[in-house]
């Protein structure tokens, strides 16, 4: 880790010169143009729209678009890992996972797996809400908002160990 | 394999179950040679000239295919949930079918999560944002005007060997199925330090959250150590372009690091003060341990080798003199050493390293073996330059959770039976 360190503070101290390294061709880019999938919600809220949804209003949305390949009740499949309580995978994304945020952003950008980015952010509220009381880690009643999803206290939270922080590159 | 019929009295052995000194590769060589030389001449009748030998050859064509001969030579498709869910997909490499260390562009592996998108290329852009003094974006005629630089790499999902982990018993398949997803090649491309300075990276920026254009925008939190150090903007392959499976037109590649970590497709990079967790390092790419709690960002490769010649679903052609040869590799460096054991793991040999070895890079490792016909389990074991030793089956389950498959990197052993069949089994 040390060296690493060292190399990027040297790399640091000659960026002026190292800028002479390429053409210098980036085109300036303007906030406007930067998709919402080129950022990610941040386990604090931060890039969470507006808008908000409850279980109740996630089960017929489930039903429409997401039991065909998680299953009716989100536990059966046919297509792994299902995303409620089960006994085939261990890590349920609506309750192993550290941070409900993630929920929110990865529907938003890759659900369904045949139409990515069709949903709303009102559908997307309530399907993490639906996807987090089926794992018993909220009520069906609560709604899913900017302010409400980050402070969801995820029950693996504080499970993990930080592999990069403990021993950087090398291997486990 | 070859084989020859040597006298193994004359044999030097180097460790039991008739593994033989590595300069028994130059020896048996010459014994070929002069074999060859002792063959009698006219024993073919000019009937027997081939037809190609007595045709002009086919016209030039734009762009090359293997032999027809070689039509069979494929990836291993695994689609878990087939029409449901095509877009999720594991194609792996044949190594059994292959020598060298370079891996053919059409047979490097593949993990899909959402598919293989179809990119037009000019309307594909980079972009560099977030913690920067510059946003920027790139398009492909811009960065082809960028210095390049060529290293090859390695890269393997961290799924790899998947089976051997979670399977009661051994799985009867091929290096394809078995170890199919490490595939190596040469890369080239811009060092995203480049871009990165070019962007001006603030002093709180410490990780980059890199995302791909394909459906699922599928994305992950990298050190910026790591992007400054030997992260490259992946534009080429062997040569050629990258292909619509590696990331067409472009990749991130991050030596060492497993395979989801070197996004395809690459669309974005965003500079934060910490990683985001996305989807694939909060579930998928963690790895429960024995005691229920789990890893998370364990990004390197470890060390790790496996015998492709022979390899599961092979048949020996009798006794007599083989090449055992296979392929070593780690995350964290340089293959230092691989030892092979032709007797169940009671004596070991040393095994010879192809030159150049690389860090981070598919290394082939080699030794001459006489097999007299009785049953024995070959294996490899590679040790790299940091020290590190791939463990034996029981003692990496030891350490994980039953379910856990991720960075399975144990030794692998082959059954050679009395028959000459080449079976996977667990040691």
């Amino acid at each position: 880790m040390s060296i690493f360190n060292l190399a990027t503070a040297a790399l640091m101290l000659t960026a002026a010169a190292a800028r002479a390294e390429g053409p210098g061709l980036g085109q300036p880019l303007e906030t406007a143009e930067i998709p919402f999938y080129a950022t990610y919600v941040k386990p604090d809220g931060t890039g969470l729209p507006e808008g908000s949804g409850t279980a109740a209003d996630g089960e017929a949305l489930y039903a429409a678009k997401c039991a065909s390949c998680h299953g009716a009740t989100g536990s059966e499949g046919p297509v792994m890992p299902p995303v409620g309580p089960n006994d085939i995978w261990a890590k349920p994304a609506g309750s192993y996972w550290p941070y409900a945020t993630t929920l929110f952003d990865y529907i938003r950008r890759a659900m369904p797996l045949e139409a990515p980015k069709s949903l709303s952010d009102d559908e997307t509220y309530a399907l993490a809400a639906y996807i987090l009381e089926r794992n018993g880690v909220i009520d069906a009643e609560t709604a899913m908002t900017a302010e409400t999803l980050p402070q969801v206290k995820m029950p693996n939270h504080g499970n993990f160990l930080d592999v990069w922080a403990r021993q950087g590159a090398k291997p486990w | 394999m070859t084989r020859s019929g040597n006298d193994s009295a004359a044999l030097e052995y180097a460790a039991g179950g008739g593994l033989l000194s590595r300069r028994m590769l130059l020896a048996s060589a010459a014994a070929g040679t002069a074999a060859g030389l002792l063959q009698p001449r006219g024993a073919r009748a000019e009937a027997d000239i081939p037809e190609w030998t007595k045709a002009a050859g086919a016209r030039a064509r734009g762009y090359g295919t293997p032999a027809a001969a070689e039509a069979s030579v494929q990836r291993a498709i695994i689609e878990p949930w087939q029409d449901v869910a095509p877009a999720f997909s594991l194609s792996g490499t044949p190594h059994h079918r292959l020598r060298g260390t370079i891996t053919p562009n059409g047979l490097h592996y593949e993990v899909h999560h959402g598919g293989r998108p179809d990119i037009d290329p000019a309307r594909h852009r980079l972009m560099i944002h977030g913690l920067v003094e510059r946003p920027l974006q790139f398009d492909l005629e811009a960065l082809e005007r960028y210095p390049m630089a060529t290293a090859i790499h390695f890269l393997e999902c961290a799924g790899n060997s998947l089976f051997n982990a979670v399977m009661p018993e051994p799985m009867q398949a091929g290096c394809d199925m078995l170890h199919g997803l490490v595939s190596n090649t040469e890369w080239s491309g811009i060092p995203v330090k480049v871009l990165m300075e070019e962007a001006g990276v603030q002093p709180e920026g410490k990780w980059v959250v890199a995302a791909g254009a394909d459906g699922p925008s599928l994305a992950r939190s990298v050190p910026m150590e790591k992007i400054m150090q030997d992260g490259m903007l992946a534009l080429y392959q062997n040569g050629e372009r990258i292909r619509p499976e590696q990331g067409y037109p472009m990749r991130l590649l991050l030596p060492g690091f497993e395979g989801n970590m070197n996004i395809k497709w690459l669309t974005s990079l965003w500079v934060t003060e910490a990683p985001v967790h996305t989807k694939d390092e909060s579930g998928e790419y963690t790895e429960i341990l024995a005691d229920g709690s789990s890893l998370q960002f364990t990004f390197a490769m470890g060390v790790k080798s496996f015998i492709t010649h022979p390899s599961a679903t092979m048949t020996m052609s009798g006794p007599g003199f083989y090449e055992i040869s296979g392929l070593a590799w780690s995350g964290a460096g340089k293959v230092a050493k691989v030892e092979v054991s032709a007797d169940g793991g009671a004596s070991w040999a040393e095994a010879a390293l192809a030159a150049p070895v690389l860090p981070q890079a598919l290394t082939r490792f080699s030794l001459p073996w006489h097999w007299d016909g009785s049953p024995l389990v070959l294996m490899s074991r590679a040790t790299d330059e940091t020290g590190a030793v791939q463990p034996a089956r029981a003692d990496w389950k030891a350490r994980y959770h039953a379910s856990s498959f991720l960075h399975y990197n144990a030794i692998q052993p082959w059954q050679i039976t009395a028959e000459g069949a080449v079976q996977n089994v667990y040691l």
